[in-house]
């Protein structure tokens, strides 16, 4: 009761039946994707622009199979402090991560080939 | 804790400020949880920084030419396995299960220092064939993403004997069951970061 009303620790089980279970059914999830992506990877089966796609889709799923299964992260009322820190940094992490490589990207567009600014210098 | 603070702390919708302290358990966990989101954010500057430098090869081996899926793929199956059987280590000190906890906490740290044989090979063999570090910008973010990740495994692998010893000596206390629940959360973090090292590194490379 004390411990309810204060918020639960991540990576808890909440109940007994959370125990190895939980654990079987992630495994299960976590080897499917990653032999989904390694066959995504090399296969030509799929559209080969849209490989990129499928494998940052299959790594976000076997991430949040790692969250919910092993880690335990829920959004029950108990774990609000667990999720919001975990959205937090979900968040900073995309801001980081795309934000540099777009940056990135348009500095490379945007900037003179090199050949041509060997040719300026000289 | 008073008998009527404890009282009014279960008792829905009492303010948080009469609610009293949380139990150790949950402040250090809630702690650690949060270490382990920066920790993540180091990584996401680590990974911002490969996708950007991985086409700058100056002329020397791509990511392409230099990664053999086959190896990857042990390694991702030794760590996802070493992640599983934490798991189990962990349901098993819940339970103050000794004999339990020392087999799957064993089964843990093996496979998480075959994870780490195969990796340093992989590098060695990498420098061998003059693909170190110094050679270009790809190469240089490829081994500190990827070395990184290495070392907070070998971190890892270093704390959990220091753990079994722990419980040697101390037995199943609140505190080392408390420090062994953190080290549960910082092995399955480390394998969340793996999924994103194999996705943009190894299976992302053109």
């Amino acid at each position: 009761m004390q411990v309810r009303a204060q918020g639960e620790a991540p990576g808890v089980h909440p109940r007994e039946q959370h125990g190895a279970r939980s654990y079987l059914i992630g495994l299960l999830f976590a080897v499917a994707l990653t032999l989904a992506s390694f066959w995504a990877s090399t296969t030509s089966f799929v559209y080969a622009p849209g490989v990129p796609v499928l494998l940052g889709t299959l790594a976000i799923a076997q991430m949040g199979v790692h969250v919910a299964f092993f880690l335990h992260i829920s959004t029950a009322p108990d774990q609000a402090n667990n999720f919001l820190a975990l959205a937090f940094g979900v968040f900073v992490t995309a801001l980081v991560v795309f934000g540099s490589m777009m940056i990135m990207s348009h500095l490379n567009h945007n900037m003179m080939p090199m050949d041509e600014l060997m040719k300026m210098q000289r | 804790m008073s008998a009527g603070e404890q009282a009014l702390a279960g008792i829905p919708g009492v303010p948080l400020a009469l609610r009293g302290p949380a139990p150790v358990r949950v402040v250090a966990g809630f702690g650690f949880w949060l270490f382990l989101l920066s920790d993540v954010i180091i990584f996401s500057a680590l990974f911002a920084t490969y996708s950007v430098l991985s086409g700058a090869t100056a002329d020397g081996p791509s990511a392409a030419e230099l990664f053999d899926k086959r190896h990857v793929f042990l390694e991702t199956m030794c760590l996802l396995a070493s992640s599983v059987t934490c798991g189990f280590g962990s349901l098993a000190i819940h339970r103050a299960d000794a004999p339990a906890t020392y087999f799957w906490m064993g089964i843990t740290f093996l496979l998480g220092a075959c994870f780490l044989t195969m990796e340093g090979r992989e590098f060695a063999s990498m420098v061998a064939a003059g693909a170190g570090p110094s050679h270009s910008a790809f190469l240089s973010a490829f081994f500190t993403l990827v070395g990184t990740h290495g070392l907070h495994v070998s971190l890892g692998l270093v704390w959990l004997l220091i753990m079994l010893l722990q419980l040697v000596t101390l037995g199943f206390q609140p505190m080392v069951a408390r420090r062994f629940f953190c080290f549960g959360l910082f092995w399955h973090a480390l394998d969340i970061v793996w999924i994103g090292v194999f996705t943009i590194v190894y299976l992302g490379a053109k």
